[in-house]
């Protein structure tokens, strides 16, 4: 049962993208159509400007935030005493466990135009003029706002790795006269190639299928298509479009290829992260 | 590791996390401040308003009733959270511990599933549950959250049984206990802080879901605290700060608690150092 409302929907997906399935045909009226809706798709004239917005969002989340801040915050809490750390790691879970409603209106208020919003008011004493952030800034904004949630999964997994690094390396660089700088350029971040790589493949696919945030706040815009991402735009196609008639089997084709984009990646996570020894049968069995 | 920063440099180190975490200090101190005033203008309130509240002793005009949609997050994230937890200590035992035809492919096959989250198959989702009478009903989008979740859920628990040592279990087999017994009796108490933690987190992704309870529980009587939420923000010219911003304490209250009651075992499971 559990297993078939998982595969069903997958194979499902696949099928309808296959058809021209929509409101105007109803549930019993559709046609097979074979592949015209992976056609229409190629020849949608929004397909490129989709395609860089995805590829803008994903890297530059990944970028400064998934990895970048997660490093930074890593490399930073493992340098304070254990309860200043605990209460920094908590708090960048906040987001994490914030209702995802909640915490993209809290981001549009705090960037909200001023009198209103907090981060004008903050910026106002610097003497920077105030502007709604989220309008001036839509992409600024979607990746910061994406980011605050992502930076702490990076940020646990990397602080675990470090403290799993052997302390004679630090010792001996010590003595040597290493500064603090040289030992995390020569020491900590050599080590943490394979949880960084681990981060940046789990979580562009992460990043790939999430647009809730997006959704809840710029909601693709302001104006044209700024800030819509591909599985925004199969969300948009399928199920909330602005004329009424949604094309299921069109946002099923978008749908379709996000689809196989994560089977293809995670087969070769699998392979690069040697799951196969994961999946071994185990060693003493008694049946 | 921590001797690398002399002692005047650690509170630099601070200073600095205290900087790059100023957003969400910020964020989260005027949700508060705002929830109880009659406006504001940044982080300066202007008069005090309990009023926001008002929500808790009637209901809305046009909005179904917080405490109805409160009860319906609730019995969302206690039932899945029971049936993950029910489902996936026994999938995950059996995966970890047993030999069977199919095992390597069906483990194989969970984290591929797990690759494609819920929005990839809302369509087709949308379209199973109104063929099967399950649309706008919360069994519905409960079952739909499980398949999503479990997958992950069972690999994660299957690391909690491969880190006790099989010794333990072959002792209490050559004393004649049977295998659901041992399942029961010796393997069960081992991991139970595992088990603990994951339930914690499976609720707190159930009290925080939005997205399918928004596409798949429209009408009012089933609607989730986040949906409610969602509605009474979107109204957006005409939005109530002061009340969105009491719901929104009030929502994100037992979420947060929660999770500081038991944030030790929780960020155990999230760096997945769970031993048990």
């Amino acid at each position: 049962m559990i297993l078939a409302l998982f595969l069903a929907p997958a194979v499902l997906t696949i099928l309808i993208s296959l058809t021209n399935l929509s409101v105007s045909t109803g549930l019993s009226q559709y046609q097979w159509v074979g592949l015209a809706n992976y056609g229409q798709m190629t020849r949608s004239p929004w397909l490129v400007l989709v395609l860089r917005n995805t590829v803008i969002y994903v890297v530059g989340t990944l970028v400064f935030f998934n990895v970048g801040m997660a490093l930074v915050l890593a490399l930073l809490t493992v340098h304070v005493s254990t309860q200043a750390a605990g209460v920094f790691r908590i708090l960048w879970m906040l987001p994490r466990i914030t209702p995802s409603v909640v915490y993209a209106l809290m981001w549009r208020w705090f960037a909200a135009q001023p009198p209103y919003g907090t981060l004008n008011q903050l910026l106002g004493l610097v003497g920077i003029p105030g502007h709604n952030w989220m309008n001036a800034h839509p992409w600024g904004f979607v990746i910061t706002l994406n980011g605050f949630v992502g930076a702490s999964f990076g940020m646990l997994i990397f602080s675990s790795a470090i403290s799993a690094i052997p302390r004679d390396q630090y010792l001996a660089a010590q003595v040597d006269g290493a500064s603090a700088w040289q030992q995390i350029r020569r020491i900590t971040l050599p080590w943490l190639r394979w949880p960084v790589l681990f981060v940046t493949a789990y979580q562009t696919l992460s990043l790939l299928t999430s647009f809730e945030y997006i959704l809840l706040t710029t909601n693709g815009g302001p104006g044209f298509f700024v800030t819509e991402v591909w599985s925004l735009y199969a969300f948009h196609l399928a199920l909330s479009n602005y004329f009424g008639n949604t094309q299921f089997g069109l946002g099923a084709a978008f749908a379709a290829v996000l689809v196989v984009l994560g089977v293809a990646a995670s087969l070769t996570y699998l392979r690069v992260f040697r799951f196969g020894e994961l999946v071994g049968p185990p060693r003493i069995e008694v049946n | 590791m921590p001797d690398a920063v002399a002692p005047r440099g650690r509170w630099a180190v601070v200073l600095a996390l205290v900087i790059l975490s100023a957003p969400i200090i910020v964020m989260y101190g005027w949700l508060l401040l705002a929830s109880f005033s009659g406006s504001t203008t940044g982080l300066v309130p202007h008069g005090f308003a309990l009023e926001n509240w008002r929500f808790l002793w009637t209901t809305l005009p046009n909005q179904a009733n917080a405490w109805v949609a409160a009860a319906n997050s609730l019995t969302f994230a206690v039932v899945l959270a029971g049936f993950e937890l029910c489902i996936g200590s026994m999938a995950a035992y059996a995966l970890s511990r047993m030999n069977f035809p199919g095992r390597g492919v069906f483990l194989s096959s969970t984290i591929v599933l797990h690759s494609f989250p819920s929005v990839t198959l809302l369509i087709a989702i949308f379209l199973i549950l109104r063929f099967l009478g399950l649309y706008d009903q919360l069994v519905g989008v409960i079952l739909v959250k499980l398949a999503l979740d479990l997958p992950l859920g069972i690999w994660i628990m299957k690391g909690f049984y491969d880190g006790v040592p099989w010794d333990i279990e072959a002792a209490a087999l050559t004393d004649g206990y049977s295998r659901i017994r041992v399942w029961w009796r010796v393997m069960l108490p081992l991991i139970k802080p595992g088990l603990f933690a994951f339930g914690i987190f499976a609720f707190l992704s159930g009290w925080n879901e939005f997205l399918l309870p928004y596409v798949l529980l429209p009408s009012q009587g089933s609607q989730t605290l986040s949906v409610l939420m969602a509605g009474l923000a979107g109204e957006e010219r005409f939005a109530d700060y002061g009340l969105v911003t009491a719901l929104a304490v009030f929502y994100i209250l037992p979420a947060v608690l929660v999770f500081g009651l038991t944030q030790k075992y929780l960020l155990q499971i999230f760096s997945g150092g769970v031993k048990g």
